[in-house]
């Protein structure tokens, strides 16, 4: 009995140191060299590899922080949307940009009091399709859909359906302004706004172009394009896109006055405190520094699906 | 009579319900206003050649052909242009218009030949054809509305060997195209023979479904009796099963060929036309008449007038539904086209355009519980799918975003026609879905080319 | 004015379901369940009573409070898998342990995996190899058919031999010598065994309903009988003394019942017809070798999970051939 077991012993512990030996050698042989400040910049970003940088994940932007830091000596242009740079810049031994926060809003208020449902929709729970099938439960062409696709593509959890109104709410504390939601909109409602100081900001909460007269048959809050708050603006910072305004964050004071004006409602005032209720919404206020940082244009609307016509069935 | 043919990988056999068969087609009085939308084809809209306060004649040309796949547009009537704007589609989208306000007698362009006689001489020859069907923007009317003048147009080093007209109308409800055939068969035989000589080929194959016996027996006996004139078209019977229609599937049934995947039915030497498209083109090539009507089937289980209206386009639809007894209780679905591939309309109001093969009006009884459960692997959809792909993969992947799998599964393949979501015990929108990848997967791999 | 409803095509669907499904594969095993009515009275009853019950609890329970999704308790699955369940246990089963059975299937077999669907095995075929392993002595005792005509409803199970277990005990000869295991008596369910398999003629008017409805395919049911009646057929013409005719093995134990009601499980077997011949031979062959060289006497439900487990493989392996596309062997 005993010499079994000291055979199994011998015969394992043999094995085992020869396999140790030969995994040494493997991994000299197959051994990586790395900078092991890829490690130490990778360690200051979120992890979240939401692709927001441009890059496949947070490694390969520490990657390329790391060579573009040995080649020129900056890590200009490289910039994780959620993530204050300077640490990476500090591991590197750099200083970066300023670190300006920004977060996804959602320019829409087509809810289902504003812009009532007209038709029933039923089919994939996918934006980009029902896009192509029809302009939208409230009628409006340009308008949310409401069937989620920021939803799913958000890697932090932070855009939700609300239920009650059928629109996507951003939730402020974890939204790090990547862009996927906007990226993957059809209709090009979300835009990656600077936070403003004070999370205070002001938007136009409408993405629709056409004709006003067109506005006013499906929503009760879209812009339709009658130019006050342009006049309004001290700043020049609102601009006509179409029969839409479109207020320049990096001109936008946060003065307020365009709210005041808005004979719509369509221009939101968001972390203002309530001066005097003298509108319905307590959205007014003055506020915060403007920032510099170039803004995303507003994506386009993503083409039709396009139907080969050898592919179609004909009756 | 040939013997029936058949595809036969998958298929599937929804209710026929060919309510408006026996209807003979109706003429449509115009209403005062007619709104003609530039996008009527499949490629990009046309482009406006007419102001506001421009008298247009009946068969003037409005718009012109913007792009490789785009087609004409001519004015349906005689009036004034009211204004240039946009019009709500059947999809709910504003889509440029010209608004015409029509004068009560139809004055016609120079060259309009208007009689009601059979012209069996075809003066043109195959170049003249084709320019005469550009000219006149001739599309597939099936639904598809591809510019029929780019299909007869054949590649450098290929032969077209068959004329195949489509007259399978494998879609359910509608019966356009078979009144076409049983009340203008002569004119339609003699659109076969000038597609023939357009792709300079002497065999034309007429593919009806048995289901229209009265359309294949009356089409035989027409050809007998004119056999010097109606040489080489032959009429060939088709097993009723959806899709016989979809131009590949035709195609294998009348002659056995597959359309290679990705590639045109050219590649085995067949061009395909529609049964309205025939029609339309013998009108253009010997009476010289734009294509500004077509035949509309208005119909549905509820419908108490279905009928079969030759209408002209930017006629409202829903004065077309109005001459149909109106719009039923509890109609739930209202469909531009067929019960397989049409299209839900949010607004009745839509202009009808060329490619309106029939409004169809369903209660939620007629378009069957939508209530979905899980995927439960049977397999079905496999089955039913006429293109052998694997529909309920498909729609994982494309719901998981996996666009390089749906890419090797052969994604780009799908022609669309719904077998799969038809036969679904659980009620997945499978197409939805597909639709969904097929665009993506389109988009990267047109991407990937332009690199 | 009623809102239109805006779909993608197309517009119109078959009338089947998944509801409409389970429950003519239900129907479908009512001739059987009679027949076991017939022969093991109150037993059977009880026990198809309590294992349906206890599925369709334990599915409603988890739904309810585990998943908080929506409850399909109506679709009939679960009741289907608790009749399958209770068709391949012994009459006599302990109410208790049917219904620890039962929390298995649907719990372990069908819920753990996201519920209908979702299961790469048999929920009711994971019940019974549960219990067999758990419960040996429970799950081998089988009790007699005795018609309930001569010995009343509620008479006490006697129990006895199945043949495949005499086969397993004593070979070819014992079974030739008891007599009584006649072959017409096999087919008409006289004899030892699980109670929903003993009538070989009421499972077959079940199958000969589901595949006129289109419910199954003929594909598998026809090549797991084959591949067990050749292979078999084989072993007998080799060696007679060893080896029983093929014609026995096809209506001992649970084969037909096992290749008409649970190797047809849409959810766990192949989609192609291809990959359906594949896994009917598996079947085939693995009932076969446990039932002639393995521990158990009968082997269908172990064939089938296994060859469950390899589904996946073979959907991956046997596409459907598409539309257009040249097989690269002809280029």
């Amino acid at each position: 009995m005993s010499n079994t077991l000291f055979i199994s012993l011998a015969v394992l512990g043999i094995l085992g140191g020869v396999l140790a030996v030969v995994l040494y050698f493997v991994a000299q042989k197959f051994k990586v060299e790395e900078n092991p400040l890829i490690d130490e910049a990778e360690a200051c970003l979120p992890g979240a590899n939401c692709g927001g940088c441009g890059f496949a994940g947070c490694r390969a932007l520490a990657e390329a922080c790391v060579k573009q830091a040995a080649e020129k000596g900056n890590i200009d242009g490289l910039a994780c949307p959620g993530t204050d740079m300077g640490k990476v810049a500090a591991v590197l031994g750099l200083t970066a940009a300023a670190f300006e926060p920004k977060i996804a809003v959602v320019r829409c208020n087509g809810s289902c009091q504003n812009s009532p449902s007209k038709v029933h929709y039923e089919g994939a729970d996918i934006c980009a399709f029902a896009n192509t099938l029809y302009a939208g439960e409230g009628g409006c062409s340009k308008g949310c859909l409401g069937l989620g696709d920021c939803v799913k593509k958000c890697n932090f959890d932070a855009i939700h359906i609300d239920k009650e109104t059928g629109l996507p709410v951003v939730d402020p504390d974890k939204c790090v302004g990547c862009g996927v939601c906007a990226k993957n909109c059809p209709r090009g409602i979300i835009e990656v706004r600077p936070r403003g100081k004070k999370d205070r900001r002001v938007f136009v909460c409408c993405v629709n172009t056409d004709k006003g007269a067109l506005v006013v048959k499906n929503c009760s809050v879209g812009c339709i394009g009658c130019q006050k708050c342009l006049k309004e603006c001290p700043f020049e910072a609102i601009e006509m896109r179409g029969n839409l305004a479109y207020i320049d964050p990096a001109k936008c004071k946060a003065c307020g006055k365009c709210v005041e004006v808005c004979p719509r409602g369509s221009i939101h005032a968001i972390n203002f405190p309530p001066r005097k209720p003298k509108t319905e919404d307590p959205k007014v206020l003055q506020g915060a520094e403007p920032v510099v940082k170039p803004q995303p244009k507003p994506e386009p609307v993503e083409a039709k699906t396009e139907v080969k016509p050898e592919n179609t069935v004909k009756a | 009579m040939n013997p029936i043919k058949t595809f036969q990988k998958g298929g599937v056999h929804p209710e026929e319900n060919k309510l408006s068969a026996h209807l003979p087609i109706q003429d449509f009085p115009m209403p005062k206003q007619i709104i003609v939308p530039l996008g009527q084809c499949l490629g990009a809209p046309a482009e406006c050649i007419v102001k506001k306060g421009d008298r247009v004649l009946t068969g003037q040309l409005i718009g012109t052909a913007k792009g490789f796949v785009s087609a004409n547009v001519h004015s349906p009537a005689t009036g004034t242009v009211a204004k240039v704007d946009v019009v709500m589609d059947h999809t709910g989208y504003y889509k440029p218009a010209v608004f015409i306000d029509r004068e009560d007698q139809d004055e016609w362009i120079e060259g309009y030949i208007d009689t009601d006689e059979l012209i069996t001489d075809i003066k043109l020859d195959s170049k003249q054809i084709i320019d005469k069907v550009k000219e006149c923007g001739i599309v597939g009317m099936g639904g598809a509305t591809f510019p029929t003048h780019v299909k007869l147009m054949v590649p450098e080093g290929k032969k077209a060997e068959y004329i195949i007209i489509n007259a399978a109308e494998c879609e359910p409800y509608l019966t356009c195209d078979f009144r076409l055939l049983l009340e203008k068969t002569q004119e339609f035989l003699v659109g076969v023979k000038i597609l023939m000589k357009a792709v300079n080929t002497d065999k034309g194959i007429i593919g009806i479904e048995e289901n229209k016996m009265e359309a294949i027996e009356l089409l035989d006996k027409t050809i007998n009796e004119h056999r010097d004139l109606y040489k080489g078209i032959e009429v060939q019977p088709l097993k009723t099963k959806y899709p016989q229609g979809g131009e590949k599937q035709l195609i294998k049934a009348v002659t056995g060929r597959e359309v290679p995947s990705g590639k045109l039915p050219i590649e085995t030497g067949c061009v395909v036309v529609n049964v309205a498209s025939t029609y339309a083109i013998y009108e253009a090539v010997q009476k010289n008449k734009p294509l500004i009507e077509r035949i509309v089937t208005v119909t549905g289980k509820s419908v108490k007038k279905p009928g079969n209206f030759r209408v002209r386009f930017g006629t409202p639809a829903d004065l077309l539904i109005e001459a149909a007894g109106g719009l039923p209780e509890g109609i739930t679905d209202v469909i531009n086209g067929g019960p397989m591939m049409g299209k839900s309309v949010s607004v009745t109001n839509f202009p009808c355009i060329k490619g309106t093969s029939g409004i169809l009006l369903m209660t939620l009884n007629e378009a069957q519980d939508r209530r979905q459960t899980n995927c439960i692997r049977c397999g079905r959809c496999a089955m039913a799918c006429p293109m052998g792909l694997q529909p309920f993969l498909l729609h994982k992947l494309a719901k998981q975003n996996n666009f390089d799998e749906t890419e090797k599964n052969h994604i780009m393949d799908c022609i669309e026609c719904g077998s799969c979501e038809f036969t679904c015990p659980a009620n997945i929108p499978l197409l939805d879905y597909i639709r969904y990848g097929k665009a993506k997967t389109g988009a990267i791999i047109r991407a990937r080319n332009q690199k | 004015m009623n809102k239109y409803t805006i779909s993608g095509s197309p517009h119109v669907h078959s009338t089947e379901n998944t509801q409409k499904i389970m429950y003519r594969v239900i129907l479908a095993l009512v001739p059987a369940l009679l027949v076991a009515l017939y022969y093991f009275g109150w037993y059977a009853l009880r026990l198809t009573i309590v294992s349906i019950a206890a599925c369709m609890l334990t599915e409603w329970l988890i739904q309810k409070f585990l998943i908080k999704g929506p409850l399909t308790i109506n679709d009939g699955s679960a009741a289907l898998t608790g009749l399958l369940l209770a068709f391949n246990v012994p009459a006599n089963l302990p109410i208790w342990m049917a219904i620890v059975g039962s929390i298995v299937a649907i719990g372990v077999g069908k819920m753990a995996f996201g519920g209908l669907g979702k299961n790469p095995f048999n929920p009711a075929l994971v019940g019974r190899v549960f219990m067999l392993v758990s419960f040996p002595t429970a799950m081998t005792t089988w009790p007699q058919a005795q018609p309930i005509f001569e010995k009343g409803f509620f008479a006490d199970a006697v129990t006895g031999p199945t043949p495949l277990g005499i086969l397993k005990e004593s070979g070819v000869g014992s079974l030739a010598e008891t007599g009584d295991m006649q072959f017409l008596d096999m087919v008409l369910g006289n004899r030892g065994g699980a109670f929903g398999e003993v009538c070989a003629i009421a499972l077959l008017l079940g199958a000969i309903y589901l595949l006129a409805r289109r419910v199954i395919e003929f594909v598998t049911p026809l090549t797991i009988l084959l591949t067990v009646f050749i292979f078999t057929g084989i072993c007998h013409l080799v060696n007679p003394a060893n080896f029983i005719a093929p014609w026995y093995h096809i209506v001992y134990g649970g084969l037909i019942l096992g290749a008409f009601f649970m190797a047809t499980d849409m959810v766990t077997t192949p989609m192609t017809i291809r990959g359906k011949i594949l896994f009917g031979v598996g079947v085939g062959l693995i009932t076969v070798v446990i039932r002639l060289w393995g521990a158990y006497p009968e082997g269908v439900s172990f064939a089938i999970l296994i060859m469950n487990a390899f589904t996946p493989l073979i959907n991956k392996a046997f596409k459907p051939y598409v539309f257009g596309v040249v097989k690269p062997s002809k280029k």
